[in-house]
């Protein structure tokens, strides 16, 4: 680890408790890396989490940091948000956390525009159980709650934010970190809900289930899956099938909850 | 009347009573009967600088008040039934982070949606047993619209002073009915904050407990100390341990925090039971129709008299084990099938005849029946 980086975790508390060939730690390592290179104050920042292999992430950083309960790190986020619009919330959630259990929490959260940072870390599978289909499973593929092929139809979770209302929606890869960090960069500078599909890998799992190899064969196929959105635009729904769309999707300008809410203390006020 | 003295609701006392106990931020969803002090907390908190939030739904709300509370407000909710049941996971949760929050159930006849209108007593075992594995919890019942104000704010008092959940169990008779309250001048009002960590601690650690008192004093996010919670079984440092005897400390800490203290926590009213046969155990609305019974059973010259809680939980031992031996019978008058009797009955140990007189119906149990259900007992005895 970089010297400059290490005040962002809690070193006592390391090594951490994901699987060997885990992106969860590189993923984690982006969030960081995203946060020193904007130089935000660290002792501003809280990170909240829910359920799962990605929510034990916050315990390894040196933040207010709040491991909550399945899904709900939205539902927490918000009241430390609209509690303290001074602190930099920042969820850290898995694709079944956020998506599954946690998924009335993210529509509505987006929908408020509250200022908060989502970072799902999207591995396809919940790792934490051992290996069971999520809503970010493809169809078609294996999990030890889908022996015989997921019939499950998966979330674009870059679509449902957007059309829920968040104001800035991207996706990176743990293949392309140079980029996912520029994102969270972009997410944490951008005033609103900011949503970032973070792809990652479970060799443990997903790779087993579904036969892809060694964690290094797993990153490869991410590398040769992922495609610029922008050259997204000039390929037919065919030839997008399977691929993974990376890049920024959709950033606007709109009015964020809690800027909102210091009006309605403003105008309760207004003649008093 | 001084001019202080209002035509008030219960759910408008409650909600005046959370604004003066320091309530600055409340998290809520739509649901009868409690909806009004939503309704009245979305109007009242901006004016205070206080934050409300209609969240998305019941358990998102109990979060969203457990995150506030972590940054140093004062922080409530308010359900019925169905929405006491989707909270329970996260009362869980500030149970073993010790989170201060206060949760008002109002509560109306179930199970499932049952009879949103009408009043029951349905949740007793619920707000003490609803969310799952050992925990401690405080839970108040008032059965006057007076006395939802002063009880609102004990709650707070007492949710920051053990660092609880405390539940106001109110029903919907308390909620909705309408009686004269003078409020109190403000700078008579008792207030407990939280203990914050002395500045001189280096390296804090969460979940110490530095005065030995099992309660560790609470920093806030965003005050300059970064600190983890996690609804995990935890140590002092708020980290996550599977140890045995890590786990045996936590739970025993936070059970003793509250049952060590129970003579500041449990509160009862006793009414004519120094020569009383007969005592009526009662709470909430059911405790009013109860007083009625024994003054009018006293005019009579029947020895009967009444005990009302009101703390619910930690139930009130003290209050039916110091009965004197000319009780004869206990009574347990509630708007349920029969909950808080059993507890009675184990406190009585088999020292006094217990029965309940139970009304499950959405209506109220009436004076009358009351009377009736004493004479029936004296006639046994």
């Amino acid at each position: 680890m970089r010297k400059e980086l290490e005040k962002y975790f809690r070193t006592e508390k390391l090594p951490h408790i994901w699987c060997p060939g885990c992106s969860h730690g590189i993923l984690t390592g982006a969030v960081v890396r995203a946060i020193d290179n904007l130089k935000l104050d660290q002792k501003k920042i809280c990170i909240v989490s829910g359920i799962g292999c990605s929510s034990r992430a916050p315990g390894y950083l040196n933040f207010y940091t709040l491991h909550t309960t399945h899904g709900r790190a939205l539902a927490f986020a918000t009241g430390i948000k609209l509690a303290n619009p001074d602190l930099k919330v920042i969820v850290l959630t898995g694709d079944g956390d956020c998506a599954a259990i946690g998924g009335n929490h993210f529509i509505h959260a987006a929908r408020r525009n509250i200022d908060i940072t989502t970072i799902v870390f999207n591995n396809s599978i919940y790792g934490m159980t051992s290996g069971q289909y999520s809503p970010m499973t493809p169809k078609g593929s294996y999990a030890t709650t889908a022996p015989y092929g997921n019939i499950d139809r998966n979330f674009d979770l870059c679509k449902l934010a957007q059309s829920a209302g968040a104001t800035y929606v991207a996706r990176g890869t743990v293949y392309h970190i140079p980029q996912l960090i520029k994102i969270i960069e972009k997410a944490l500078q951008h005033k609103g809900f900011s949503l970032v599909d973070a792809v990652s890998i479970c060799p443990t799992y997903f790779g087993r289930k579904n036969k892809m190899g060694s964690p290094v064969k797993m990153m490869e196929f991410i590398r040769d899956v992922s495609i610029p959105i922008k050259s997204a635009e000039k390929l037919s729904k065919e030839e997008l099938a399977g691929k993974i769309l990376i890049g920024e999707f959709y950033e606007e300008q709109a009015p964020e909850y809690t800027e909102e809410y210091a009006k309605v203390i403003e105008k309760s006020q207004e003649g008093d | 009347m001084s001019s202080k003295a209002r035509l008030m609701q219960g759910n408008e006392a409650c909600v005046e009573g959370a604004i003066a106990a320091g309530m600055r931020f409340y998290a809520g969803y739509p649901i009868t009967p409690s909806t009004e002090i939503a309704e009245l907390s979305a109007e009242m908190l901006p004016k205070v600088g206080g934050k409300f939030i209609q969240m998305e739904d019941e358990i998102a709300s109990m979060g969203a008040v457990i995150g506030a509370s972590l940054t140093g407000l004062k922080a409530m909710t308010a359900t019925s039934g169905p929405g006491f049941s989707l909270k329970q996971e996260n009362i869980g949760f500030a149970s073993l982070t010790e989170v201060p929050c206060v949760i008002v159930n109002v509560q109306r006849g179930g199970p499932s949606t049952g009879l949103p209108t009408l009043p029951a007593q349905g949740d007793v075992m619920q707000a003490r047993w609803g969310t799952h594995g050992d925990h401690p919890i405080i839970v108040l019942s008032p059965s006057y619209v007076k006395e939802v104000y002063e009880l609102t704010i004990r709650a707070f008092n007492l949710s920051e002073k053990y660092r609880v959940p405390c539940i106001l169990l109110m029903d919907e008779v308390v909620a909705h009915m309408r009686e004269k309250v003078e409020l109190p001048d403000p700078s008579t009002i008792k207030i407990i904050n939280r203990k914050k960590p002395d500045p001189s601690i280096v390296n804090y650690e969460p979940y110490r407990d530095y005065d030995g008192d099992g309660i560790p004093p609470m920093a806030s996010f965003g005050e300059g100390i970064p600190f983890h919670v996690t609804g995990l079984i935890h140590d002092v440092t708020g980290f996550p341990s599977t140890n045995a005897k890590v786990t045996e400390a936590l739970i025993t800490r936070l059970m003793k925090k509250i049952y060590d203290n129970l003579d500041d926590i449990v509160d009862y009213e006793c009414i004519s039971v120094e020569d009383a046969e007969t005592v009526i155990i009662s709470f909430g609305s059911t405790a009013r129709s109860v007083l009625r019974a024994v003054h009018l059973m006293r005019q009579e010259g029947h020895k009967i008299g009444m005990i009302r809680l009101k703390t619910i939980w930690p139930f009130a031992y003290k209050a039916i084990q110091n009965l004197s031996s000319a009780v004869k019978n206990l009574i347990v008058a509630e708007m349920n099938f029969g909950q808080l009797v059993e507890t009675v009955r184990a406190s009585a140990g088999g020292r006094f005849e217990v029965s309940g007189l139970n009304k499950f119906n959405g209506e109220l149990i009436t004076p009358d029946e009351v009377i009736a259900k004493v004479k029936e007992v004296m006639g046994r005895a």
